[in-house]
């Protein structure tokens, strides 16, 4: 057969095509009824943030082997698609990108700050993939496509400010880490201490290297300060408390942090440095509900040297759940129905006590606690049911406009 | 007044502490002009040898002052022994060498102690002045700092390890020649430098928290400590860590902390602008 130039192009060009075509046709072949569906998880397993992620995957994991053996979700059953970002932005990206086109997953947990939350939320958006972000955070993000199942600032800044301002005085210094998190907490911090009559005498920020904290505890002591409400974050800010002990301030300033104890600090400090520092957050492993006890043994059954199970690790859980109600209540993994299925105002009784999705900021109405550290443990001082995230809810209104997108930041 | 002597205690905290960091730096870089990105990793083994054997329920002083430079020393020896000792009189191999082990030592440590962060309580207690507190902690670095600037003097001025240290680094060819072995002392003064350093990371542990990736947070400033000092190690060294401590700290104090880092950055710029071959080069110059 003589091979002409036309006859030439036409084949080539078929058989290219063919190759391009080739994967989504096998794999279309391929699909069966009995095909897992994907549940995409992007959290740091390394890195600085590493340990706040370890109990998060976990909870990913124990959340799926429950539901599997329970006979799954719509028949099928589940398999986690976890990446590890390495406390690493670009990783994020990239990852987000490999979940959306690749992987092809059905919903993706993930996301621990709120740097990372805000280098893959657009992804999601852009590639129309459901997203959940399970941590606490500063409020604020109106976005129909993304669920956010932790605390916010009206949840726990609001109660714990005022509890620590009756227990101390009316003069409070801010001191925070300098990145999102920490500059929209701080004006939370501000406004709350404002409404509660005090007065905030200074707001320093840390960028997350510093180490030597002997300056800005000068500073504090010439302030005089009657409560330190601090949102430092990570493994270098944890020298502030020490340095603050070792200067011979701890008991003569109380201090009350968003963000304390939410990795491992109460058992690494020792107890004369951590004893009576204030937290807030919408779940403590210290819990001694049913649902958190269980939660707990279950959690430590399948990984025995788990870190602390904290309000993240919690929540992850949870909102792993709440997609779960989500599908079955939509009969379908399609993402509109599934939005629109949580939107309804789905519940989940999870570790935490009851959480429920609220239509209006797709965020969640949930219980929170107040507790202090008390040798090297959290005691649960307060509980406050059903706390509402009206901070974002004062900004926020999916179902007026549905096509909200973007990130509310309070002024004072 | 009361304010002015906290501050000054603080001055003396932020120089103290510097001067301890980059005093190994200087030894390796400043002696042997061996670019170790490393570095800030040898602290952090000292920080871990620290904590590990303090939380074993060894004394916390022998913990800090013995365990840590005797350990981090032995690393050194190894690192010198597999790494260093191939990549003499190559600046940019060295510093691609030591940047690989900077990442190697942070996953070794990671694989075995976990990402958490570890500690151990800060010894001595704080006194106060007038309304102020500080600690006794803040005074023992300044002490330790003038110790190990006394004791690091006595070894390279006055014992013969030190003459013929200076003698090797200052042309190998003719110490060889005068029967010399310039690769043990190139093994000992890197030992020596990695044991300095590690005796700096035992005694910043109670201060600090004590991750994997502490390293990450010295490693810049004790290089631009260490190069604005110039060639002198100890005079140099000296006078860098007293000044970017000395602006760093009361730039923290009357600004914020962040703008304390970029005043310390800036003046280091204006510093080498000025002084190209570092303070030493001007100021004392021949001295050691």
């Amino acid at each position: 057969m003589a091979i002409n130039r036309r006859r030439f192009l036409t084949t080539s060009l078929t058989a290219s095509a063919s190759l391009v075509a080739a994967p989504a046709i096998l794999t279309r072949g391929a699909f069966g009824a009995d095909d897992p569906i994907l549940v995409g998880s992007l959290h740091d397993q390394s890195g600085p943030i590493g340990t706040s992620g370890v109990p998060m995957v976990k909870s990913l994991e124990l959340g799926i082997s429950e539901i599997n053996a329970a006979g799954g979700l719509l028949g099928r059953p589940l398999k986690l698609v976890h990446y590890d970002t390495q406390s690493n932005i670009q990783m994020y990206s990239q990852y987000a990108q490999q979940l959306a086109l690749k992987d092809k997953v059905a919903v993706v947990h993930g996301g621990i700050t709120s740097a990372s939350r805000e280098a893959i939320r657009p992804t999601f958006d852009r590639f129309r993939v459901l997203y959940f972000y399970n941590t606490l955070y500063e409020g604020g993000v109106c976005d129909r496509n993304t669920f956010c199942t932790g605390t916010t600032p009206a949840q726990t800044v609001e109660k714990l400010v005022p509890y620590a301002m009756s227990k101390s005085g009316k003069k409070a210094y801010i001191i925070a880490a300098d990145y999102n998190y920490g500059q929209i907490t701080a004006k939370w911090m501000q406004k709350y201490v404002k409404d509660n009559g005090g007065e905030t005498l200074s707001v320093d920020f840390f960028p997350l290297d510093v180490t030597n904290f002997g300056p800005t505890i000068s500073k504090i002591q010439a302030a005089k300060p009657d409560l330190i409400l601090s949102a430092l974050v990570g493994g270098n800010h944890t020298a502030f408390y020490r340095q603050w002990t070792a200067a011979g301030m701890k008991g003569q300033i109380p201090i009350a942090s968003t963000t304390f104890g939410l990795v491992n600090e109460p058992s690494t400090l020792d107890a004369a440095e951590s004893d009576a520092i204030l937290g807030a957050y919408g779940y403590f492993e210290e819990l001694t509900t049913p649902a958190s006890t269980s939660y707990v043994e279950k959690l430590k059954m399948q990984s025995p040297d788990i870190p602390y199970i904290s309000e993240l690790a919690a929540a992850t859980y949870e909102g792993f759940y709440l997609w779960a109600e989500g599908v079955k209540k939509a009969g379908s993994l399609d993402r509109m129905a599934v939005i629109e299925a949580l939107e309804t105002g789905i519940s989940f009784d999870g570790p935490s006590g009851k959480v429920t999705i609220d239509h209006a900021t797709h965020h969640v109405v949930r219980n929170a606690f107040l507790a202090s550290v008390k040798d090297r443990k959290w005691s649960v001082l307060e509980s406050y049911p059903d706390a509402k995230p009206l901070d974002t809810a004062g900004v926020c209104d999916l179902i007026k406009n549905p096509a909200d997108n973007q990130q509310y930041v309070i002024d004072i | 007044m009361e304010i002015a002597i906290i501050l000054a205690l603080d001055v003396l905290n932020g120089a103290s502490a510097l001067f301890l960091l980059c005093l190994g730096l200087a030894i390796i870089f400043g002696m042997m002009r061996i670019i170790n990105l490393a570095h800030g990793e040898f602290v952090m083994l000292g920080a871990y040898a620290t904590v590990v054997s303090a939380n074993a329920g060894l004394n916390i002083w022998v913990a800090m002052l013995v365990v840590a430079p005797l350990f981090t020393g032995l690393v050194g020896l190894v690192v010198e022994r597999c790494l260093i000792r191939f990549l003499y009189g190559r600046l940019v191999d060295s510093m691609l060498a030591t940047w690989g082990l900077s990442l190697t030592l942070i996953g070794v440590v990671t694989t075995i102690f976990g990402n958490t962060i570890n500690g151990v309580p800060t010894p001595l207690g704080g006194f106060s002045i007038g309304a102020y507190r500080s600690s006794w902690y803040t005074i023992f670095l300044f002490a330790m700092a003038c110790v190990m600037c006394a004791l690091v003097y006595v070894v390279l001025r006055r014992t013969r390890f030190g003459l013929i240290a200076r003698a090797v680094m200052q042309n190998p060819g003719m110490a060889a020649a005068l029967g010399v072995n310039p690769a043990r002392i190139y093994m000992a003064t890197f030992t020596l430098g990695a044991a300095v350093t590690g005796l700096a990371g035992g005694l910043l542990a109670p201060v600090s928290g004590i991750t994997p990736v502490m390293g990450g947070a010295f490693v810049a400033k004790c290089f631009i400590t260490v190069v604005g000092g110039g060639a002198a190690i100890l005079s140099g060294t000296l006078s860098a860590a007293g000044l970017f401590g000395f602006v760093n700290q009361l730039g923290a104090y009357f600004t914020t902390p962040v703008y304390g880092e970029v005043i310390l950055f800036l003046s280091a710029i204006i510093l080498i602008r000025l002084l190209p071959q570092g303070i030493s080069g001007r100021f004392f110059k021949g001295t050691l």
